[in-house]
């Protein structure tokens, strides 16, 4: 098997964007009829890597060599890379909800003469395409009609007649159930069967370690190994081990930490998708956090922490069903968001640009947005007490800026972050929830950030902390809670925290599996 | 800091808005003068200003409203009909119920209210685009006036026709001119400088940057004599005619409204609501009441519209069904002309103020010289299509907007308006995470 000819040869891409090395000389090979799984901590580099291979980087916005069949590929667009057999499956789908099956699969390929389609023909192919993916579904069917599951298959199906040669699944049985998800590794393994590679990017290490014929390990943009599953000797613990790394820089400013009592409790806390009402993304969930105290949510992208935090935060994520919230041991009512930050809530979305900020106002009015009522008298706002305030969080926080009216859309990442972060500290909240608070922001402003939340917890406040970084929550917190498909499944003190072992939960059901 | 962008100070800070009001202004000015040579001096004439004030005075009204409105993201096709059922309303109420005319003031907002609550429900609290609820309420309240005025126009009371074409009395020593035209002006001019003034120590109390004095000077100076110019034409034309009484009204809410979005709690939910409104809801603002707030509130303003309109539409002061058509177009041009973003968040009252002069403005020129309505029209399409296409041109090239076109080889200063990111920046390893404002 090992002597498989090699297919897909990527030589030391480095790809670049401004101020950021999101690849630095990351190489990998791919043999034919191969799984090949690619493994990485969120922001480790892996989307950006699939992105040079089909093209949506194109040839000369990146360095290093692509060499697909024994030629040097210089894809310019996806379809340019679709043309020569690459295809690549999105977490989120590319299908339109509207369109039937057929017209799905035959997008933008549609079987025509003179520009008039050939529906007879494109229904027959659709059938016969569906049958490989064992779908067996009528192709007249809307898409929008058939599960998440099918939907997945149907683009597979789409993929194959494009005649593929290597299909890249990102992330394919993330909003899947466990049948589907089933359904679609066994799918894959017989396509490798019939001599299509893959290439899979997953969280799920034990579909990883079923499936995979080989793995390749990226960490901040780098290669760190290739490890080859057939011959044995690799499993979870090998994985997560390569994933996190050994060492723990000291990235983080000293910090003694002072707990007090317990300042903030969700007890019971169930919660329904908000818009299939069986789902549940919550379960009766229950978490503590004292004065003072960092609290790390540890989990992966999708794991349902920030649906968590959200719908403690005024219900703003999701239906609510059950639960209760306590503070300082009195029930409290969190209803809508303005409730919310009454009672001393602050949550910092993970997406600054989309619900965190509004691009078009200025620092000096987005610091001051979530608590107007704090420097107005009666309806007016009072411009003088805006432009003090602002100024003030600008030297503190060292926002680098010229002044505060200038607008947030002209600040880097981490400056943004800091106005995000004064906007909350301005409400003087009790309870500060950050979600991936240093997401996309360069490592100096990270360890100013750091700071920044410890003198929060120092001045008694408690502050939970989500991320999908495992160093980070690790440096951080004095707990961590692991939430993974909506459950929390285990929690840790800072002591005894350790990157396996957290991993290792944030990636299977609860804490007796993972034991087991 | 560039001397350019000093002068620029003239015409207020160097905020986005302002810069993009600049450009605007400019054009103002360039009609304005461009007609009074094209007409030999026709276009300031005290006769020719007081009938532009009294023909245009309800556009800038809805105007007003409908900045709002798209700030906040939304559309309202339905304030011309608005504007001709309240009027049909008030008139029916007042000939056959002998209602005292300010009781028929009373009623007209009330109409526009409860108008304005009706739409506000659908667009708030059940979600209908704004687009389709107005454009429903186009139909009904056009198909309301019909029916209540049974198609015929319906004559007012003489002491209503006040609003719609009165003038200020004549009092004091007769200096041929209109006495308390000239004393609003003056009050005028001691305002101004008494907001440069504050503001200069409010600005010096924050230690934050202070315009040169000279500008400060420049800027008072430059406005005080055109307000004082304008109260002069305005009080110097026939005895008996004054700054109409539209345009003091229509000057009062200007600043009551230019306050209100400014400086008011109520008014930075509007920007907010409009710029990212799910950013706005997980900073507590109840987006809800924002939006029913901004859709009431141009009812209303569609309501007074009414009011003022129909009195001078008519002349003999009569509502009738034909009342108000096309307003609603009017208005939303008057606002994007002005500068307001086509998708919310960015817009200002004095912007779209301007932006109903400069279609006011050209209007008139054209008819001085004679072209006729049809060429006005043509004309009137090209200004909107060019100044939002300027906007969205300059956009597209990484500055900001109208200003763009002045400033984009001179201004190499700090005030640069390109983003200019101050520590590495990551962000744009998110194809399309910025949200762009067309």
């Amino acid at each position: 098997m090992v002597d498989e000819p090699v297919i897909l040869e990527m030589r030391s891409i480095t790809k670049e964007f401004p101020g950021v090395k999101a690849l630095s000389d990351v190489s990998i090979t791919v043999r034919a009829a191969e799984i090949h799984a690619i493994c990485g901590e969120n922001g480790a580099g892996k989307s950006t890597l699939m992105k040079v291979l089909s093209g949506v980087y194109p040839f000369g916005t990146y360095e290093g060599d692509i060499v697909f069949q024994a030629q040097e590929m210089r894809f310019k667009d996806i379809r340019s890379s679709e043309a020569a057999g690459i295809v690549i499956i999105h977490q989120e789908l590319a299908l339109i909800p509207e369109l039937s099956i057929t017209e799905n699969i035959f997008l933008g390929n549609e079987p025509s003469r003179g520009g008039v389609i050939n529906w007879k023909e494109a229904k027959k192919r659709a059938i016969q395409l569906l049958a490989r993916v064992g779908l067996r579904d009528d192709p007249d069917t809307l898409v929008k009609d058939i599960g998440v599951g099918k939907q997945q298959l149907v683009e597979i199906a789409k993929a194959l007649n494009k005649d593929v040669k290597l299909l890249i699944l990102d992330e394919p049985t993330a909003a899947l159930n466990e049948n589907d998800s089933q359904h679609l590794l066994d799918l894959i393994l017989g396509l490798k069967g019939k001599g299509i590679a893959s290439i899979m990017i997953s969280h799920k290490l034990n579909e990883i370690e079923r499936i995979a014929d080989s793995i390749t390990i990226i960490r901040d943009g780098k290669t760190i190994e290739t490890l080859d599953v057939r011959g044995g000797d690799v499993n979870e613990d090998r994985i997560i081990r390569g994933m996190v790394g050994r060492s723990l820089q000291s990235r983080f400013p000293d910090r003694t930490p002072h707990i007090g009592e317990v300042l903030f409790e969700v007890r019971d806390w169930t919660v329904q998708h908000p818009l299939v009402a069986e789902r549940l993304v919550c379960r009766n969930e229950s978490f503590t956090v004292r004065k003072g105290e960092i609290v790390g949510f540890a989990g992966l992208m999708g794991a349902g922490r920030t649906e968590l935090a959200m719908s403690v935060f005024g219900r703003s994520y999701g239906n609510f069903v059950s639960g209760q919230v306590f503070k300082e041991g009195r029930e409290i009512q969190l209803r809508n968001v303005s409730e919310a930050i009454d009672h001393g809530l602050a949550y910092v979305s993970e997406d600054r640009k989309s619900l965190g900020l509004n691009l078009l106002d200025d620092i000096k009015r987005s610091v001051v947005s979530a608590k107007l009522s704090k420097i107005s008298r009666g309806q007016v706002v009072d411009d003088f007490k805006e432009h003090s305030i602002a100024d003030d969080y600008r030297k503190s926080l060292r926002i680098k800026t010229p002044t505060v009216d200038e607008g947030v859309s002209k600040l880097s990442g981490g400056n943004q972050q800091k106005v995000v972060l004064a906007k909350w500290m301005f409400t003087d909240p009790d309870l500060l929830i950050l979600d991936e608070p240093t997401r996309g922001i360069d490592v100096g402003a990270k360890f100013e950030i750091y700071g920044i939340i410890q003198q929060l917890a120092a001045q008694g406040k408690g502050v939970i902390v989500i991320s999908s970084e495992l160093p980070e929550l690790i440096g951080l917190s004095d707990r961590i809670y692991t939430i993974f498909e909506g459950q929390i499944t285990d929690e840790f003190t800072a002591a005894e925290a350790e990157p396996e072992m957290l991993m290792k939960s944030m990636t299977s059901t609860n804490k007796k599996a993972a034991a087991a | 800091m560039s001397g350019f962008s000093d002068v620029k100070k003239i015409f207020g800070g160097g905020t986005t808005s302002t810069a993009r009001q600049f450009g605007i202004l400019a054009s103002l000015v360039a009609i304005i003068v461009g007609f009074q040579i094209g007409t030999n001096g026709l276009t300031l004439t005290p006769g020719n200003l007081i009938a532009v004030v009294n023909q245009y005075s309800y556009i800038l009204i809805l105007a007003i409203g409908m900045v709002m409105v798209i700030i906040a993201g939304h559309i309202d096709l339905s304030v011309g009909s608005v504007a001709a059922f309240t009027g049909i309303v008030v008139a029916k109420a007042m000939a056959d119920f002998d209602l005292p005319w300010p009781l028929a003031i009373v009623l007209g907002l009330v109409v526009g209210a409860l108008i304005g609550a009706w739409q506000g429900f659908w667009v708030a609290y059940v979600g209908v685009p704004a687009f389709i609820v107005t454009l429903a309420g186009m139909l009904i309240f056009r198909g309301g006036n019909q029916a209540i005025g049974a198609a015929t126009a319906v004559t007012v009371p003489e002491g209503f026709t006040v609003i719609g074409a009165g003038y200020l009395p004549e009092v004091g020593p007769n200096t041929g001119y209109n006495n308390l035209t000239l004393l609003l002006g003056i009050l005028a001019v001691v305002a101004i400088a008494w907001r440069e003034w504050r503001a200069r120590r409010t600005q010096a109390e924050m230690g934050s940057e202070t315009a040169p004095v000279w500008v400060s000077v420049l800027r008072v100076v430059i406005l005080g004599a055109v307000v004082l110019y304008a109260a002069f034409l305005f009080a110097g034309g026939r005895v008996g005619t004054s700054i109409p009484v539209s345009g003091i009204i229509l000057i009062a809410l200007v600043l009551a409204y230019g306050f209100l979005t400014r400086n008011t709690i109520i008014g930075r939910h509007i920007y907010a609501v409009g710029g990212n409104s799910h950013a706005a809801e997980l900073s507590g603002v109840k987006s809800k009441r924002v939006n029913f707030f901004v859709m009431m509130n141009m009812s209303i303003l569609a309501g007074l519209a009414g009011l003022a309109g129909m009195i001078f539409i008519a002349r003999a002061g009569a509502s009738g069904g034909q009342d108000g058509n096309g307003w609603e177009l009017d208005a939303i041009a008057a606002a994007f002309i002005g500068g307001t973003a086509v998708a919310g968040g960015v817009g200002t009252v004095i912007g779209a103020i301007i932006g109903g002069l400069v279609m006011a403005f050209l209007n008139n020129g054209l008819q001085l010289v004679g072209a006729g309505a049809d060429l006005v029209q043509i004309i009137k399409g090209l200004v909107l299509l060019l100044a939002v296409a300027i906007d969205v041109y300059n956009k597209t090239q990484g500055r900001f907007s109208i200003i763009g076109l002045f400033t984009s080889k001179r201004n190499n200063g700090p005030t640069d308006q390109t983003p200019t990111p101050t520590t590495g920046t990551p962000d744009t390893a998110k194809p399309g995470a910025v949200t762009a404002n067309k």
